[in-house]
């Protein structure tokens, strides 16, 4: 009797790619999501190797020679003031993306905290949030800010400051929309189930609600981004910025202020327009993408 | 609608107006800005008269405007004077009131903002309706697609835009201003056109910076209607795909779109005020600015509180008006 050796099993392996290559598939599925990344990587990166190359002190008056058009030495030109545009674009830019991150970030966090108290615990803590945020919506908020702007000393008014009075009156968004989620989750049976066993109350909250609930943060984040950087860009176009600084509101505003294009100066509000319009034309792309991810009925799968 | 929920509706929007007046009345107090001391200080500086006369005055004008007062008496007149649009006088332009230079100004900014308003819902919902109706023309339905890519862009930008292209580079309009520089008002057909030639740079700002929400808005109430029973059964009744667009689609996606026209408003507002100032427009906007500039604090005061208002009389008419387009509601 001769055995006759059987060969293994030929095990075939499953390759389940890499979180990275996944995530990178995702993206070329969602066109829209990949080409705001893709702006936003250019705009920070465009920020970085300007904050190390460039001299910052043009961002600020009478460092260059004036009104001079685009040219090798200038590639944005230079305004009326004496601003190298190109300095001005990158300090500009930074601390765009500062208000942006701050105000978006701390707006949301307050929202997420509200929404999660409002929800959760609900009875006469959810009826006051819910009847402040009510009030608060109708109200034009940038208008509400032009007052909190206007009354402010002019010195006093900075980078940090803009950002606290954006945040003032944007968390009412996140926290009407994380709360409306809290309530759908508190009724699922894993809470249920949860809460039967005994986990108490913060367990529930960061254990088993907060992780379901990371796409819609991340997708209200970065919508308050976006409204951040909205409202801070709206506020300095009035003339309520920091005066001194080269935020892109600003320059606009200068620049409108001394009729540039009646002068011919057509770069100096040019500029800052179009580095406006990729800012928030990507954060809008990724916003809609990250709508898209949030809401699995529409996600595009392979 | 039933009496109580328009009670509850009216009720609501004094509630509003009383947490807004509220705001801008308390926000200025927790400053440690004084708008008469500054103003005349100001004219010390230049005029020159005594610091000590310069205190008399500044008491004198406290007294006046019942600023010595406790701070809740002097609530309880700002509340009384708001119910009559009372919104005090001007620090630069004394003896006129606030009001007064809102209604000065109120018409050009209702007149760019209904215009504007209006054709952009109009034209932003047939793109966004036709965008999803799936028997529309192809070069009909692309044409939606560039107005989705300006969503992000703000009219003030939009505007700049217009202003480097069409005025600057082209010639074809003007760069702002409400008529030609020497020309005066009058009720004659050129002057009418100067005029219109002014306005048309910004109304297309503030439309561009508009139509791509309502596209986008509408794309994805035409998406989740045309799956619903009653499209497809006017299909199987053999009605003409122009009846079954017109009464069957686009009536039934509108309706939420109302509620978004109400809810737009105050985004609106702003940008038209902003926009208008971009362009130099003698409305609301302008006079805005140029309170900004000059420190006015009871013009801004005014204008924002009138603005907000406005608006939220307007959402609540808009709310009122629902009912007469959905019957649903109106039987419920």
């Amino acid at each position: 009797m001769s055995t006759v050796a059987l060969s293994p099993p030929i095990e075939k392996r499953i390759e389940r790619p890499g979180r990275l290559v996944l995530l990178l598939r995702y993206l070329r599925r969602n066109k829209g999501l990949a080409l705001g990344v893709a702006i936003l990587l250019g705009l920070v990166a465009f920020t970085v190797i300007g904050l190390m190359t460039v001299d910052l002190k043009q961002a600020y008056p009478l460092s260059v020679a004036a009104k001079k058009p685009p040219s090798w030495k200038y590639p944005f030109g230079t305004d009326f003031f004496g601003r190298n545009l190109l300095a001005a674009m990158v300090v500009g830019m930074w601390q765009t993306a500062f208000i942006g991150v701050f105000a978006g970030g701390l707006g949301t966090l307050i929202g997420v905290v509200l929404g999660f108290i409002s929800a959760y615990f609900g009875k006469w803590i959810d009826a006051t949030i819910r009847t402040v945020c009510q009030i608060l919506t109708p109200i034009p908020v940038l208008l509400i800010q032009v007052v909190i702007a206007g009354s402010l000393d002019k010195r006093d008014v900075t980078i940090v400051t803009m950002a606290l009075i954006v945040v003032l009156l944007a968390w009412m968004g996140p926290t009407l929309v994380i709360r409306a989620q809290v309530l759908t989750m508190k009724e699922r049976q894993f809470v249920a189930v949860a809460k039967l066993s005994g986990v108490s109350d913060l367990g529930i909250i960061f254990k088993e609600i907060l992780p379901c609930l990371l796409p819609f943060i991340a997708a209200a984040f970065v919508a308050q981004v976006f409204s951040a950087v909205f409202a801070a860009f709206y506020l300095a176009v009035l003339g309520l910025g920091p005066l001194r600084e080269p935020l892109l509101g600003n320059i606009i505003w200068a620049a409108q202020s001394q009729g540039a294009f009646f002068n011919g100066w057509w770069w100096w509000p040019i500029i800052p327009s179009i580095a406006m319009i990729l800012i928030l034309g990507s954060l809008a792309l990724i916003n809609m993408g990250l709508d898209e991810l949030a809401n699995p009925r529409v996600r595009r799968s392979e | 609608m039933s009496l109580k929920l328009v009670i509850k509706r009216l009720l609501f929007l004094v509630l509003v107006i009383w947490a807004a007046s509220t705001i801008v009345f308390f926000i200025p107090r927790l400053s440690n800005r004084n708008a008469l001391r500054e103003r005349f200080g100001e004219l010390a500086r230049t005029g020159g008269f005594s610091p000590a006369d310069l205190e008399k005055i500044i008491a004198s004008m406290n007294q006046q405007f019942g600023l010595d007062r406790p701070l809740y008496e002097q609530y309880w007149t700002y509340l009384g004077n708001i119910l009559h649009l009372d919104f005090g006088y001007s620090l630069y332009r004394y003896p006129t009131t606030v009001a007064e230079l809102i209604a000065q100004s109120l018409p050009w900014t209702l007149g760019l903002l209904l215009v504007t308003t209006i054709l952009s819902f109009i034209i932003g919902n047939l793109l966004g309706a036709v965008a999803a109706w799936p028997r529309a023309p192809h070069w009909l339905r692309a044409f939606a697609t560039p107005f989705i890519l300006l969503t992000g862009v703000p009219p003030v930008i939009m505007g700049i835009l217009l202003l480097f292209f069409i005025g600057f580079r082209l010639k074809w309009l003007p760069l702002g201003g409400a008529y030609s520089v020497g020309v005066v008002p009058t009720w004659t057909w050129t002057f009418f056109f100067d005029l219109m030639q002014h306005q048309i740079l910004p109304a297309l700002a503030l439309i561009f910076g508009s139509v791509g929400g309502w596209v986008l808005s509408m794309r994805g109430m035409g998406v989740t209607i045309q799956g619903e029973d009653y499209v497809n059964f006017a299909e199987h009744k053999g009605l003409t795909g122009g009846r079954i667009f017109r009464d069957y689609y686009l009536r039934n996606a509108m309706l939420p779109q109302v509620t978004g026209l109400a809810l737009a408003l105050g985004t609106m507002v702003t940008s038209a005020i902003i926009v208008e100032g971009l362009f130099g427009l003698p409305g609301i906007g302008t006079m805005l600015n140029l309170a900004i500039r000059a420190n006015d604090f009871p013009t801004i005061y005014g204008i924002v509180l009138f603005i907000t208002i406005a608006v939220a009389v307007l959402m609540t008419i808009v709310e009122f008006i629902y009912p007469l387009l959905d019957p649903r509601v109106r039987s419920s």
